[in-house]
């Protein structure tokens, strides 16, 4: 058996407590953004100012923890020099490695802080080694996390074919469009994740209580409705139920979460460096109860080994409460959900 | 200014796509985009097939590019893309990273940067001229101001293309929309895409046109179209892309060739455009709004 480095579990951190949350329910990495656009959760009462993430930094540190932080959207012109500031103030803290999606600003990181650890985010739509290579040869790229589209073996193809660390997502929110390459949110609201580091944004949404039921709307568009005693779920629009040819119903995605713990012995096998936890926008309630879970589970993994792994029900039970619409899916990994 | 026509974005049946870009041979456009860049499962026409189609339209004087697929998932969608970059005839237009690479690898100097680079501000830009690219498509989402200025901040200018006609191609998923309308899975999907000439039609529980399910391709339900604003984006591009719909592109490139040519004013060729459309028309994106909103600015 060779001797492959332990799977690390990477978490959500929107806030000074849910970092340190995470950090002591057994995350090996925690990731964050500042208070701006320059990340893709850039949700009003969430993220770090400077001062709040050297205290994080200072926490997880102390604790041989590591923190990355996410500098994952497209700046244009105008505020290119805040993302770039951005880079700096990360190499000032002491951040272990800056999560970006934009060339131009990798080549400006690269050059300027040559030895900052450069992870591809997954806004990057990186989806093949010959495209993950390309960010390796051109910034020194050391990790990519994949977008959530590619099968096991596709997965386990870009593995073989690139020197870069794969990370997956391992559990949470998921895109059912390929990450980066989603301009819906722009086209109902004028805002992306791309460039303005949000999907659906909340000033948008309004719930209202009619007589038709509880209808929820983007920018005026109904993106759905609920009748009574149905849990109404917060308009991201990829999750709401629509027309089509007369049928209505989930016609992207139905609001569910991804979880790939039963996943967790082949991921392990083929190579996987890195699980993610999505959901910075989450509770530390939400950051505890998945951290402990998939602590436990990597933990049993590396312990028992592949073949002794089993998913305990108690792990999906408590991942279940947490999940949105509370049912999980394995995504493009199960081949039936394409 | 040059009139670009996109790749064709749905599945038409083999003859329908062999007459249409007979009749575009014999159009407006001065620029022809080929190739399959939705889904990998649509075979109606193979790479070879659509090097025999750009062949009949450069022998019309057409300038060809071959577009490359936008999401690459398999090992056989690399062999593609490795064929389509090392045919050395027709210029390449890269939709994803991996088609730089490739690109750059093999030494090519004149290729298109595809509108799914997120290119967004110089310093990406120049990366990317470094490599090769020579003409610029910018992702729709970008407005007319992001655009002036990032052009005026280019270090080296490049031959610019923007986005003026037709359903916005929103998004890419691993999931197949249309086959799972038809609960199917994407695998055994029966290609119930093929013949569905402008996609099918979302709209909201109180019947709003939303979007159009193209396979595993998203697009808005209104049609993009600038023929209003043509007098704010002339000065930021060099080429107009009008995306092919099921009927009347010709007469749409035809249009927008008259309005450029000072025939027709541009609100004038806006509303001639209007019955030749397949939903009502939006420009949002380009004003730096919702892309959904058709905007018009206070006289």
């Amino acid at each position: 058996m060779t001797s492959s480095p332990p799977i690390e579990l990477v978490c959500p951190a929107g806030s000074l407590p849910a970092l340190k949350t995470a950090v002591d329910h057994g995350a090996d990495c925690v990731y964050l953004g500042f208070k701006d656009a320059t990340n893709a959760r850039n949700f009003s009462g969430l993220n770090f100012d400077p001062a709040q993430m050297r205290e994080g930094v200072a926490y997880a540190h102390g604790r041989g923890r590591k923190v990355l932080l996410a500098l994952n959207t497209y700046p244009q012109v105008a505020h290119f020099g805040d993302w770039t500031a951005a880079i700096d103030r990360a190499a000032e803290l002491g951040i272990d490695a800056v999560i970006m999606a934009d060339p131009g600003l990798m080549a400006y990181a690269a050059k300027t802080h040559p030895q900052l650890r450069l992870h591809l985010s997954v806004q990057g739509s990186a989806t093949s080694y010959e495209a993950i290579n390309w960010y390796h040869e051109r910034f020194g790229i050391q990790r990519a996390v994949l977008p959530r589209v590619l099968a096991m073996a596709q997965v386990e193809s870009v593995i073989a074919n690139t020197p870069v660390e794969i990370e997956v997502f391992g559990f949470g929110g998921l895109c059912v469009m390929v990450e980066g390459r989603c301009a819906l949110s722009a086209y109902a609201t004028g805002e992306s994740p791309n460039c303005n580091g949000a999907c659906s944004p909340g000033k948008y949404v309004r719930w209202e209580d009619t007589p038709r039921g509880m209808e929820t709307r983007l920018n005026g568009i109904l993106i759905d409705r609920f009748a009574e005693g149905e849990r109404a779920g917060y308009p991201t629009l990829c999750k709401g139920r629509f027309e089509v040819n007369d049928e209505t119903y989930y016609a992207l995605e139905e609001p569910t979460s991804l979880n790939t713990l039963e996943l967790l012995p082949e991921l392990a096998r083929i190579g996987i460096r890195a699980i993610k936890i999505e959901g910075r926008q989450r509770s530390p309630a939400y950051v505890a109860q998945v951290t402990r879970v998939w602590r436990a589970a990597l933990d049993r993994l590396k312990s028992g080994g592949a073949e002794a792994f089993s998913v305990q029900p108690a792990w999906m039970a408590e991942l279940n409460k947490v999940s949105e619409g509370q049912s999980h899916t394995l995504g493009a990994y199960y081949r039936p959900w394409k | 200014m040059k009139l670009a026509l996109g790749p064709l974005l749905y599945y038409w049946p083999r003859q329908s796509v062999l007459e249409f870009y007979a009749g575009i041979a014999e159009g407006a456009a001065d620029s022809v985009y080929l190739g399959e860049t939705v889904c990998s499962r649509r075979h109606e026409l193979r790479l070879e097939d659509w090097l025999e189609v750009a062949a009949m339209l450069a022998e019309a004087g057409k300038e060809v590019v071959l577009s490359s697929q936008g999401l690459i998932e398999s090992e056989s969608d690399l062999k593609t893309l490795r064929r389509i970059v090392g045919q050395a005839r027709f210029r390449v237009e890269a939709n994803d990273m991996g088609a730089v690479r490739l690109l750059t690898e093999h030494g090519v100097r004149d290729w298109v940067a595809g509108p799914t680079l997120n290119v967004f501000n110089p310093a990406t830009l120049a990366l990317l001229q470094e490599g090769g690219a020579t003409r610029w498509a910018v992702a729709p989402e970008m407005s007319g101001a992001a655009l002036a200025e990032l052009r005026a901040h280019a270090a080296t200018p490049i031959e610019t293309e923007v986005f003026a006609y037709g359903r916005l191609p929103l998004a890419h998923s691993a999931r197949c929309f249309t086959a799972r309308h038809f609960n199917l899975q994407k695998d055994t999907c029966e290609f119930r895409c093929l013949s569905i000439m402008d996609g099918i039609a979302l709209r909201t529980r109180e019947g709003e046109p939303f979007l159009t399910l193209n396979g595993v391709q998203t697009q808005s339900a209104r049609v993009h179209n600038l023929l209003g604003d043509l007098d704010a984006v002339r000065p930021h591009a060099e080429l107009l892309r009008i995306s092919p719909q099921g009927a009347h592109t010709a007469e749409i490139l035809a249009l927008f060739r008259r309005a450029l040519d000072g025939a027709l004013a541009p609100a004038e060729a806006l509303a001639a455009s209007r019955p030749l459309m397949v939903e009502d028309p939006c420009n949002g994106f380009w004003h730096g709004r919702a892309g959904a909103e058709q905007y018009v600015a206070a006289a």
